[in-house]
Formats: structure tokens, sequence, C-alpha cells
């Protein structure tokens, strides 16, 4: 693969509750190639949208991040100073936030919200060329150019998410994180958003690291995925070969439990609940809801199984298969 | 007919003011099937006026005109008996699991209570089994629910409280309002099983409302289509989604991802 334009490391965040440190992000490692679309899937409570948040550096307190390293282009986004990461975010990093009913601020019309960021950055300068931006911006994710005139009540929820892309990508950032972009939209609508924000992140030529938690819209979305468990990434491949030959019992629960046009009533789920992050049990965080799980699992945590093409598992089968095959 | 519509409409707005009618349902007619049990889905997205249906079925709200019957009786002349036999008859389970509970009450109270007044149990024991073993029937246990506030509870676990509850009350009619569009995955197979094994076993017809076709199309018999405030198509499960005929059916089907990842997908959608 080329150089990543983003690599995680070891990312640990942790969340101080009365009850004690809850471990949000357990070490998670990934890379992301330049153009790449990433989907962390996972339920909720698995970590993902803190992972995401965190590679922004935008985990606030009782959160905090613990350990690891963000790598943006080579440069250390959790290292970095209060200056330089202001520079970062918006330009080289930016996020298109959860439900975009909330994100866009409500006394402001929409230029303004764009005006905001470009004093940020400093960039483009002068009234003309930024309201010329600002209009190509806005049509580039399929809005009118008068959208900038109105406030964010007067829009409906698909256009304010697609104001948040058009804000997103405005100054051509190399990484693009999307915190379940279209969750809270309507079916319709979210095919029509996301085929935009594929569109217009490879017109920029950003990556994009996408959080969901539905298998099937990842499966058709991006390019690779990763399966979060317990805050870690527990597989990650292509999706087409995740898909194909899942090797995590999660995940093949996972594409299992995808309801789909097959037999009708036949519910296939999967037993059990997401465990505590106060109190993960020992060994696998997923042995208690596995239906393959040996004596090892409730033992020993597994480590992490390449298992070639960039697809990884942490499983102790998966492992044992391997050593087999060796 | 245990539950009907009959022309329903309802208008929000209008009145001495002037501003505009605003039609939320635009003369709906439905009945369930007074034979054998049966679950029809109610299929739109939001603004579809789904959620208005559910409502007037609730008798939470009365049609502008039109009416809503209850056994041949229209649901609001019903009084004493008839109301607490409605009231028994026709249960629900809501979208949000974490608006439904009242925060300052045990969550025993939602099972207790009812299996009482209802005149389920005769004694606080008798309550006691009968939501223990409706708990059971969704995969909860009792000891991890039972004597909890509902913040206690997961999004989850709320919900099965939600469809036990339902479940215990032994209705004739359950209407549930996108009970698993806030579930997780793994959790939403649990649900909807114990809802088809209500329909199949318990012989308890389902008024199930969603914007997923997938889930419709393996729970229902039945399914109708609404798109603001109309019906845009009913039928068989099988004509409606295996062979739509309106065009905003195929576009919630062309909706819907695919099983297998299909990078084509999406593109689709950006050319049209």
């Amino acid at each position: 693969m080329t150089a990543p334009v983003l690599s995680v490391r070891g990312l640990e965040v942790a969340f101080a509750t009365a009850q004690g440190q809850a471990r949000a992000v357990a070490g998670i490692s990934f890379d992301l190639a330049p153009g790449e679309r990433l989907g962390l899937v996972g339920e909720s409570g698995s970590g993902k949208t803190t992972t995401a948040l965190a590679l922004l550096r935008l985990i606030r307190p009782p959160g905090r991040i613990e350990a690891g390293a963000v790598l943006l282009q080579g440069q250390d986004v959790l290292a970095a100073g209060e200056a330089a990461l202001r520079r970062l975010r918006g330009a080289r990093i930016a996020l298109v936030p959860q439900g975009a009913m909330n994100a866009l601020n409500p006394v402001l019309d929409i230029a303004t919200q764009f005006e905001d960021l470009f004093d940020a950055h400093a960039e483009p300068r002068g009234r003309v060329a930024r309201q010329a931006r600002i209009a190509a911006l806005l049509r580039s994710v399929g809005l009118a150019p008068d959208v900038m005139a109105r406030f964010p009540h007067e829009l409906s929820g698909g256009m304010r998410q697609r104001v948040c892309i058009a804000l997103a990508i405005a100054l051509r950032p190399a990484v693009i994180v999307a915190d379940e972009p279209t969750s809270a939209l309507d079916v319709v609508v979210q095919k029509q958003v996301l085929a935009t924000l594929a569109r217009v992140q490879r017109e920029i030529g950003a990556a994009l690291v996408i959080v969901g938690h539905d298998m099937g819209l990842m499966g058709s979305f991006a390019h690779r995925i990763a399966v979060v468990y317990a805050g870690r990434i527990v597989e990650e491949g292509p999706v087409a070969e995740v898909f194909a030959r899942p090797r995590h019992p999660y995940t093949r629960a996972l594409i299992e439990s995808l309801p789909r046009f097959g037999p009708r009533g036949v519910f296939k789920g999967l037993p059990g609940m997401a465990p505590s992050l106060l109190a993960p049990p020992p060994g696998c965080p997923f042995h208690p809801r596995c239906a393959v799980a040996m004596p090892v699992c409730a033992i020993e945590a597994p480590a992490e199984t390449p298992l070639g093409g960039r697809h990884r598992v942490r499983c102790h089968l998966a492992a044992e298969e391997a050593a087999h095959a060796a | 007919m245990p539950l009907e519509l009959r022309d329903a409409e309802v208008a929000f707005g209008g009145g001495l003011l002037g501003r505009r009618r605003n039609l939320a349902l635009a003369g709906v007619s439905l009945a369930l099937d007074p034979g054998p049990a049966e679950t029809l889905a109610i299929v739109g997205e939001s603004g579809s006026g789904k959620t208005t249906l559910t409502r007037l079925l609730l008798g939470l709200l009365r049609p502008t005109s039109g009416r809503v019957l209850w056994r041949g009786r229209d649901l609001h002349a019903l009084r004493g008996q008839d109301l607490a036999e409605y009231r028994r008859g026709v249960q629900a389970i809501f979208q949000d699991p974490f608006g439904a509970f009242n925060p300052v009450y045990r969550v025993d109270r939602m099972l207790i209570l009812p299996a009482r007044r209802f005149g389920l149990a005769a004694n606080e024991e008798e309550a006691r089994a009968l939501a223990e073993q409706a708990l059971g029937a969704v995969g909860l246990r009792a000891a991890e629910t039972l004597g909890r506030y509902p913040h206690q509870l997961s999004g989850g676990q709320r919900q099965r409280l939600m469809v036990a509850r339902a479940m215990m009350l032994r209705p004739r009619v359950i209407v549930a309002d996108e009970p698993v569009s806030m579930v997780d995955a793994s959790l939403r197979a649990t649900i909807l099983g114990a809802l088809h094994l209500l329909r199949q076993g318990g012989g308890v017809s389902l008024v199930y409302v969603t914007h997923d076709l997938t889930t419709a199309w393996q729970l229902a018999d039945r399914v109708m289509v609404m798109r603001h405030g109309r019906v845009v198509e009913q039928g068989d499960v099988e004509q409606v989604i295996g062979r739509p005929a309106h065009p905003y059916t195929r576009a919630l089907l062309d909706a819907v991802p695919p099983a297998m990842p299909d990078p084509d997908w999406l593109d689709r959608e950006d050319a049209a």
C-alpha cells in the first residue's frame, strides 16, 4: 500500500465515571490509504464514535485520551500544540458530525457558518472569492447557492446534512471523519446523502473514516471495514473479503443478523449483551456471547492474526487455524 | 373486525386564524382480519402519516373526520367495561425506549400494575409470576430486570420490557411503531422474533410500522405503503415487495442496501 495518509497506533480513551474508569477505546490501530473509505462498524457502546472523535482530539472530560498516536501525514495530532491543532482541524482533517440537526449554529445563516471556518483558517480571502466558494461548495453537494442565505431551521434534515458535508470539504482536507452521518435521515434521503458524500470525497481525493452501526450499509459504501467490539478492532479487511469470509464469530453474527429479502419469518440474532466497559470480561471480551468459544478464550485476550491481503482478526480460533496452516 | 379505520382524516392547523390546513392523514381505511391473527406492515418515511395512523388506532388522537372502530363500535363512544376491554385488547410498543418509561418508578410497576388492574393475576405473587414468564419470552432475566429503575437498563433491555409488557396482557392487537429502529442489530432479531411468535402461536395481530422494507418482508402478511398521508400501494407482502407497482415503493426498495457488498449501489444513485 502507498504511504498511509492516516496511521492510528495504540489509541486508548477512557472515561472517568463514579464507578471507575470505563475504557471506551482499548488499543486501536489502523492505517488509512489516500482516497480510501474505511467503515468503523459496531453496536452502541462499542467505542466507534469515541475512536472517530479522538482522531480529531475532540474528546472532552470526563473522557481522556490515555495513550496512542494519530499520525496525519506523519504529524501526530495527539501531540500537536493548540495552535497547530486549530490549523489542522477543518483544513487537513474534518468532521461530518452525527445528527446534523444540532451540528449547525441555529442563530447564524449558512453563509456565516462557512465564513467562521474561513476566518479560522484565513482563507480564502476577500468577500467575492468567499461568496463564490460557498456557492460552489453548496452546488457540489446538490444544494442551490441561495441556501447560503437561509437559517438551519429552514432546511430539511437531509439539506442540513449536505451543508455539514460542504463545510467538511470546504478546505479540501486529506481526511474526512464522518460519524453516523445519515443515522437521523429517512432511507431514501440516506442513500442520496451517502452518494453525495462518496462523490465529493472522490472529487477532492480525501480519505474517509465513516462510523456506522449498519453493516449492510457499510458493505456497499466503504472499501474496507473494521468491526469494533468493546473498544478494539476485532476484524478488519476489504469489504468483499470480510463479507465473503468473515473470520471473527462476531463479524459473522453481524452479517447473519442483517435483515434480508430471504425466507420470511426467520430472525437470526446474537444472544447476550455488549460487555460493560467498566468491568469487561477477562480474556476475549466476546467470549460470553460466542458460540464457538474455547477454554482459552475466557483466560487470554487473543492477539491479532494477520490473514494476508490487509485482512486481520483477533480470535483464538483463527490464530489456531493460521498456526496449523503454517 | 378487531380494529378498523374508516376513511380517517386528520388535519392540523386551519381554524379561525385561517392558516393553511395540513392533512396528516387523508382518507385512510384499514381493517385487521377478524379471523386468524395477521401482521400488517405500515411502511413509509417521516411525514408519511404512519405515526398519526398509530395514534388513531391507540385512541390517542381523534380523527378530524372518519371513524376508528373497535369490534365494530366507535372507539370514542366506548365507556366502562368496553373501554377497559379495548385498553387491554390493544397494546402499544413505541419507537423510543428511553421516552416510554416513567423514570421515577421501578420497572416492576409497569408489569405488575396492569396485571393486577386487568385482573390477570389475583394477587401480587401471581402478577410477579406472569411478569417473569413474559420477561423470559424476550430473553430477559427477571433477576437482572425487576427491581431496577429505567436508567439502569440499556435501550435494548427497555425495548424488550415494552414487548414483554404488551405480551403479558394477552392483547388481541399490538401496535408497534418502529420498535427496532433504535435497537442494535444483534437485538433486532430477538424482538422481531418475539413479535412473530405472538402472531404465530398467540393469536395476536400486529400493526408493524416501519421505514424498513426488509423487516416488513420478514414479519408481515400484508403491507400498506404510505406517502404524504395517503396509501399509495397495499396488498400481500409478496405482491407489494416482490412486484412493487408504485414508483415510491420502488424507491424505498432501491434504498435498501444490498445483502452482499455492491460498490455500484451508490453510484447508480448519484447518476440518477
